[in-house]
């Protein structure tokens, strides 16, 4: 099992303009995401986690250094070309599941497939509700966010992270509104992920247990990687 | 588009009442600009036609628009002359070699024309004296190019042919002076010449002025009582398509010289008024739709308040900011078509129950449907006007939705 490098940072900032003076909120880090691997981003509160996480999931720019993709440079890129190497080659799973609410479980999970538009209909419903049911859902698959718990919500998400069969997924604190019986199970699907189907996942989490869990740990403090 | 048309249509059902409110507003306006229009343009058409109907489409007469050219100014045309005090000869008025123009007019297609000598009177009758118009005509010629027929209330048009001194005068006259069907006066021209005429019919048109001011009687009769003996001072055309008149009146005074009027010339005033009435009206009925597209504007840019957290999500699965933009200007199209689709049949069904409605126009004695009128400009404008106005409204709101980062939101949490 080669775990490649899919995407690279080059000692990438970001700093935020407020109104009384610019936060840095990630300094110079340069990562590596590779794929097979679970990786944690690990740090306390208001460390600059999550801030890396965006930076690296092209949903924010960095204010200096560069990103790569397959060693290209894809810094530069619009807002267009950025949205469609996330729509293609990542999944994002966020803490509070973020389901559109007034679509099922199902139509969740097929709307990123319906917006890549490369299958038609009866193929993006099939394959729906095959990750649906690899994730144990396939009982709610037309429920509505509001009609399942916590942690089926968040399966759903996994699910629709692995609409389009991306290449990286992104999850921030997945598990921080969980019990803990659903907190294992949604890092154990991560985990899968990452060692069977061979995604590159990056976890943020402030949670030992969780990290431990993980191949990789990034360690980040006041937006500086350390470790 | 087939996902942003399901995600738009989502939104809109997902705000059930809030959406209904704001279809509710389109739907009021689009009815009630076609109602409202309707009945504009219905009276409009009404107004026209009463006007074209009742007068002649065009009025030739025996003067000139512009005054004589002096035969100084014609001999010196370089010098600067100037002439005043200028007393015209005296000259019997009226249209000289009226037989050959007349000759002309009847041979264009569509066209009536007719003599008549117009002078004044006063009727003296029971010691009371009365100013008239005496309408010197043609008898058999005056339905060509007069609708006096319609309005007569007693006696007939028919009893001035071969009756060489009848006259039709109006029914104000006639109770103004008490006299009746059948009972003779006595009109003096301007020059003291005295002729009697017998009632021989009375009209009622309506207009107060009229019906106590005219009188119809035989163009022989008036020429002898005027001493101005085949001599005639109007002729008046009737038109089949009247909105020829402009046109043709300039074509017939270029010919012939004499002032030649159109209908639209001749009521310039009202049909002013008439344009003025009309964009005052389009303007209120406007405002409605204005006033509606406030509430879609309403509808939408909460709906993009509300689902902030939404347009992060779809930002970060790979939607464009365009795609956030579609979905949002769908849901103002899908209002505006959907307010067009139940507005217009329910200002369909408003502009026909208008229609049915019979009232009495003060002073009439008639019952009349009111004047409703449409057509299939009214309808496209109304939807247009509707559709622009869901699309303006839903735009705002839209833009601001796709100018959204998901990170703002994403960093703020739930």
């Amino acid at each position: 099992m080669t775990k490649d490098i899919v995407l690279r940072s080059e000692h990438i900032s970001r700093i935020l303009d407020t109104e009384a003076m610019p936060v840095t909120l990630v300094k110079e880090a340069s990562v590596e995401l590779r794929t097979h691997e679970f990786t944690a981003i690990k740090g306390p509160s208001g460390s600059g986690k999550s801030s890396l996480l965006y930076l690296l999931g092209l949903l924010d720019r960095p204010t200096a250094g560069k990103i790569f993709i397959d060693d290209k440079d894809i810094t530069g890129f619009t807002d267009k070309k950025l949205a469609d190497i996330r729509l293609e080659q990542m999944g994002f799973v966020f803490q509070f599941h973020f389901l559109l609410p007034e679509f099922t479980s199902l139509e969740n999970v097929m709307i990123p497939m319906q917006r890549l538009g490369k299958f038609n209909e009866t193929q993006i419903k099939k394959s729906a509700s095959e990750k649906l049911e690899k994730l144990g859902l396939i009982d709610h698959m037309h429920k509505l966010p509001s009609q399942l718990s916590g942690g089926q919500r968040q399966r759903v998400a996994v699910a629709r992270a692995l609409a389009n069969n991306p290449r990286m997924i992104f999850a921030d604190e997945p598990t921080g509104n969980l019990d803990t019986e659903s907190s294992k199970t949604v890092q154990d699907i991560l985990k899968q992920l990452a060692h069977d189907d061979g995604c590159a996942v990056v976890a943020v989490t402030h949670d030992p247990e969780f990290a431990k869990n993980c191949d990789r740990i990034i360690t980040i403090i006041d937006g500086r990687v350390v470790a | 588009m087939r996902l942003l048309i399901f995600i738009a249509l989502k939104h809109l059902l997902a705000r059930k009442r809030q959406s209904l409110v704001s279809l509710m507003g389109i739907i009021l306006g689009v009815a009630f600009f076609l109602a409202i229009s309707s009945l504009m343009q219905g009276s409009e058409r009404d107004f026209i036609k009463r006007l074209v109907d009742n007068s002649p489409h065009i009025t030739i007469s025996d003067e000139y628009r512009t005054p004589r050219i002096q035969p100084a100014e014609k001999l010196y045309p370089d010098a600067m002359v100037a002439v005043s005090n200028v007393k015209p000869l005296t000259e019997e008025r009226g249209i000289r070699g009226f037989e050959k123009v007349l000759g002309t007019l009847k041979s264009i297609n569509g066209l009536q024309a007719s003599p008549v000598l117009v002078g004044q009177g006063i009727i003296t009758y029971a010691g009371q004296e009365k100013g008239i118009t005496l309408n010197g005509m043609i008898p058999e010629e005056i339905d060509k190019v007069s609708t006096i027929r319609e309005y007569m209330v007693e006696g007939s048009l028919e009893k001035l042919f071969g009756n060489p001194d009848g006259i039709l005068i109006g029914i104000n006259l006639a109770k103004d002076l008490s006299l009746e069907l059948n009972d003779t006066m006595t009109i003096v021209s301007p020059s003291g010449d005295i002729k009697r005429f017998k009632i021989v019919g009375i009209f009622k048109t309506g207009r107060g002025g009229y019906d106590r001011g005219q009188g119809f009687a035989n163009l022989k009769r008036v020429q002898t009582l005027l001493d101005r003996p085949n001599r005639i001072n109007s002729i008046l055309v009737k038109l089949d398509n009247p909105q020829q008149a402009l046109d043709l009146s300039k074509n017939i005074e270029k010919q012939i010289g004499y002032k030649s009027e159109s209908w639209q010339e001749q009521s310039a005033d009202l049909m002013n008024t008439l344009s003025i009435r009309n964009k005052i009206m389009y303007t209120v009925v406007s405002a409605v739709l204005i006033v509606a597209a406030f509430g879609i504007y309403n509808v939408i840019s909460t709906v993009v308040m509300e689902k902030h957290r939404d347009i992060a999500i779809l930002k970060s699965i790979g939607f464009q900011s365009d795609d956030i933009r579609r979905i949002f200007l769908i849901q103002g199209v899908l209002l505006g078509v959907a307010g067009n689709m139940i507005g217009l049949p329910i200002g369909m069904a408003m502009m026909n129950a208008l229609g049915n409605i019979k009232f009495k126009p003060p002073g009439s004695s008639d019952v009349v449907f009111m004047p409703v009128s449409w057509g299939w400009e009214q309808f496209a404008i109304a939807a247009a006007f509707a559709m622009i106005a869901s699309i303006l409204a839903a735009y705002l709101p839209a833009r601001k939705g796709a100018k959204l980062m998901p990170v703002d939101v994403l960093r703020g949490g739930s």
